[in-house]
């Protein structure tokens, strides 16, 4: 070489560590955490709990600074698997968040969450403050592994007022209009439905609806019983048969299944207007109040309930979704940060202070008695919808990915995804299935 | 002694584990060679075999010829070239994450780059379409690596001595003849070792196509690393994952010492002989 650096080199290579550090430091620093080492710690979701868990923590830690915790967020889809295996290497949180279901009981069957039912029993204002329909999904053979922590989260039809008001139509009541309001849309160049194809389980809804509404809530029931060849059912095949002409009709936006939730993409597709409809949680609707702000203050979001199935045995009051999200207690976590867990639990979870920022970010808290703080809030039309559907609801079916254990919910996932992209038939799926309740 | 202990100690677990059934958070159970069985009777561990295939045998043809033109180009002596190869450079210093939701961001259909400069052909469904999935995955690797075996290949390049290429001046041979007759002999054993580490990368890649596609749509960029993830920790079924990671690391093996055999690396023949 040269004689020692020379100048073009020596910029080149500042110009390389100015670019390096530049894109190192894009990244944000993480909260700041003041707690002592050996709090308890709590595992939260990003989105749309995300603010009151983070309040009420900060509030607790105030006021508690002896039995602090230490809060933690993750996005949903990271959430899942990180937690289950850092469950199974003896290093989950003191908090598991979960949505009851299959995943709750595989906690229990390998004993990793607390039997909190001597604790409702010694605690009765923490027992008596629920919806006991909501309550008693946190529980696995009769007791109580799980206590609900947030919100009524029941899947809604969203649509976009402006949208249908200027094709002159009104949402659809039933499957037959629905599938007429596709024709309306597509013909204006608007995709009649968003969707996050990417994410898989947002195709969930549309199935656990359809199959509610054509065969009853029996039929999901038996499938989560194991019961042998309960995938047979002529409900499922005719749900995925009226999925797929969907599908074929064009009633999903072109490019869905390169679309993720976690991003809030399906949202951007509703309130940018190039989608007509959206088959969501009813915790879109707190996120969309951040991340779209002018569009839910003029008023353009629509909400109703799914459609009827001309012909089907399924109760139209009946919802799916999640019932809500709960907080268990690890077992295996040392004692001193159980009794913190245990004390939040009773003192500091849902506090009237929660209650307010709850309703405030735009979700129904899962407590009794607080219809007149809905009826009293900005959002009293979506919030006594929400908790009129939740509550009268002769069943409240979960989430299937949540229902069924990992293993056949995986299966579920992925088939399902293939029955929206078209590269399996019904049977095939039926098939599939009925061989993943044998194993 | 550190390789026995964070290579071969792992290696050993794997296979131990692939004998078993687990599910991540329940008891270990011996099982024999039941997880091996439904590991490979699945469906999806074939199809995941033929995309790593499919896969391995694009980024070749993609990433060797230009990492290997400019390989050449950085090492000669224009102007600019320190800079140029810089810049070059920076996508290898990119988390594969952080570029793979940077393209995902750049790729969607209906906000990304084709729609925001409302380039019709660029606002395809890059990612949702089967087809074209696996192309764009291709590209985005390409993208990243490509730096990588530039440096493999410009290293090579300026290991030859000039003298070669002044005899070759004088005889007058031109610069394509130079090129072909001199440059890619001497690079031999440069194109081996960067094709070794292609065909054995292809098999380890993970971080980038889980974050760019999770191994859709579909299965259409589910390779085998990725099938393996899956299985063990989506659907919880360690002891066929196990499998698949013992059925990974006997492939790396093999194709990395074909390729050696292939470039006749055992029988220790100098490029320089006669110098």
């Amino acid at each position: 070489m040269q004689q020692g650096l020379s100048r073009r080199s020596f910029l080149a290579l500042a110009g390389a560590t100015v670019t390096a550090s530049g894109l190192a430091a894009c990244g944000s620093a993480g909260p700041g955490s003041s707690v002592p080492v050996d709090s308890a710690t709590m595992w939260g979701l990003t989105g749309a709990s995300q603010n009151y868990v983070d309040k009420s923590v900060a509030a607790w830690n105030k006021a508690h600074p002896d039995q602090a915790i230490k809060l933690d967020f993750f996005a949903n889809d990271a959430f899942k698997p990180k937690i289950r295996t850092a469950v199974g290497a003896g290093q989950g949180p003191t908090f598991m968040w979960s949505w009851g279901g299959g995943i709750l009981k595989s906690y229990v069957d390998t004993g990793q969450v607390l039997d909190l039912s001597s604790f409702l029993a010694q605690n009765p204002p923490v027992k008596d403050r629920y919806i006991p329909s909501v309550l008693s999904s946190g529980m696995i053979d009769g007791k109580t592994y799980a206590l609900p922590n947030n919100n009524l989260q029941p899947i809604i039809l969203y649509y976009h007022k402006e949208i249908f008001a200027k094709a002159g139509v009104s949402p659809p009541a039933t499957w037959d209009e629905l599938m007429a309001l596709v024709g309306t849309f597509k013909a204006q160049g608007i995709a009649p439905f968003a969707l996050g194809g990417q994410s898989k389980w947002p195709n969930l809804m549309w199935i656990e609806y359809l199959l509610d509404r054509i065969g009853g809530p029996e039929v999901f029931r038996r499938i989560a019983a194991h019961s042998p060849g309960a995938w047979s059912d002529p409900a499922v095949l005719e749900a995925l048969t009226r999925i797929q002409q969907l599908v074929d009709a064009g009633g999903f936006i072109s490019g869905f299944s390169s679309i993720t939730a976690d991003s809030n993409a399906d949202q951007a597709l509703l309130f940018t207007g190039k989608a007509a409809m959206l088959l969501q949680g009813s915790w879109i609707y707190q996120t969309l109040k951040t991340g779209a702000p002018d569009f839910m203050k003029s008023g353009k979001l629509g909400f109703t309930t799914f459609p009827t199935v001309a012909g089907g045995a399924g109760d139209a009051k009946n919802i799916v979704g999640n019932p809500s999200n709960f907080w268990s207690v690890s077992a295996t976590a040392p004692e001193k940060q159980r009794q913190a867990a245990l004390a939040y639990l009773k003192d500091g979870l849902l506090t009237p202070a929660d209650v307010d920022t709850t309703i405030t970010d735009g979700g129904v808290p899962v407590l009794r008695g607080i219809d007149a703080k809905l009826a009293g809030s900005a959002d009293k039309e979506f919030l006594t919808l929400v908790y009129r559907m939740a509550t009268a609801a002769p069943n409240f079916q979960l989430s299937w990915d949540q229902a069924l254990g990992p293993v056949q919910a995986d299966a579920l996932l992925a088939n399902l995804d293939q029955i929206f992209l078209k590269s399996i038939t019904p049977e095939q799926f039926v098939t599939t299935m009925n061989r993943t309740i044998a194993t | 002694m550190i390789f026995a202990v964070f290579a071969l100690v792992p290696l050993v677990g794997v296979v131990v584990l692939s004998l078993t059934r687990w599910d991540g958070l329940g008891p270990i159970t011996w099982d024999g060679v039941n997880s091996w069985a439904r590991a490979l009777a699945d469906p999806v561990t074939l199809n995941a075999i033929w995309v790593t295939a499919k896969i391995m045998v694009f980024s070749f043809v993609v990433q060797a010829p230009v990492s290997l033109l400019l390989g050449v180009f950085t090492a000669g002596r224009q102007r600019y070239r320190a800079v140029l190869a810089v810049i070059y450079f920076v996508p290898l210093l990119l988390s594969s994450a952080a570029v793979a939701i940077a393209y995902k961001a750049l790729l969607d259909p209906n906000f990304g780059l084709g729609p925001g400069l409302k380039i019709k052909s660029l606002a395809q469904d890059w990612l949702g379409n089967s087809n074209l999935a696996l192309f764009v995955v291709v590209f985005v690797i390409a993208w990243q690596f490509v730096p990588f075996h530039t440096l493999i290949y410009q290293g090579g390049v300026r290991q030859i001595p000039a003298s070669l290429f002044e005899a070759a001046q004088i005889d007058g041979a031109g610069r394509v003849r130079q090129f072909v007759a001199i440059t890619l002999p001497q690079l031999k054993y440069t194109a081996i070792t960067s094709s070794t580490l292609m065909a054995v990368g292809s098999l380890t890649y993970f971080d980038l196509i889980f974050v760019l596609t999770e191994g859709g749509p579909g299965y259409s960029t589910r390779l085998l690393p990725l099938h393996m993830y899956l299985t063990g920790f989506k659907a919880n079924d360690m002891g066929a994952a196990s499998a698949l990671a013992v059925i990974l690391v006997v492939v790396g093996l093999l194709l990395a010492v074909l390729l050696q055999r292939i470039g006749g690396a055992d029988r220790s023949a100098s490029q320089l002989e006669g110098l």
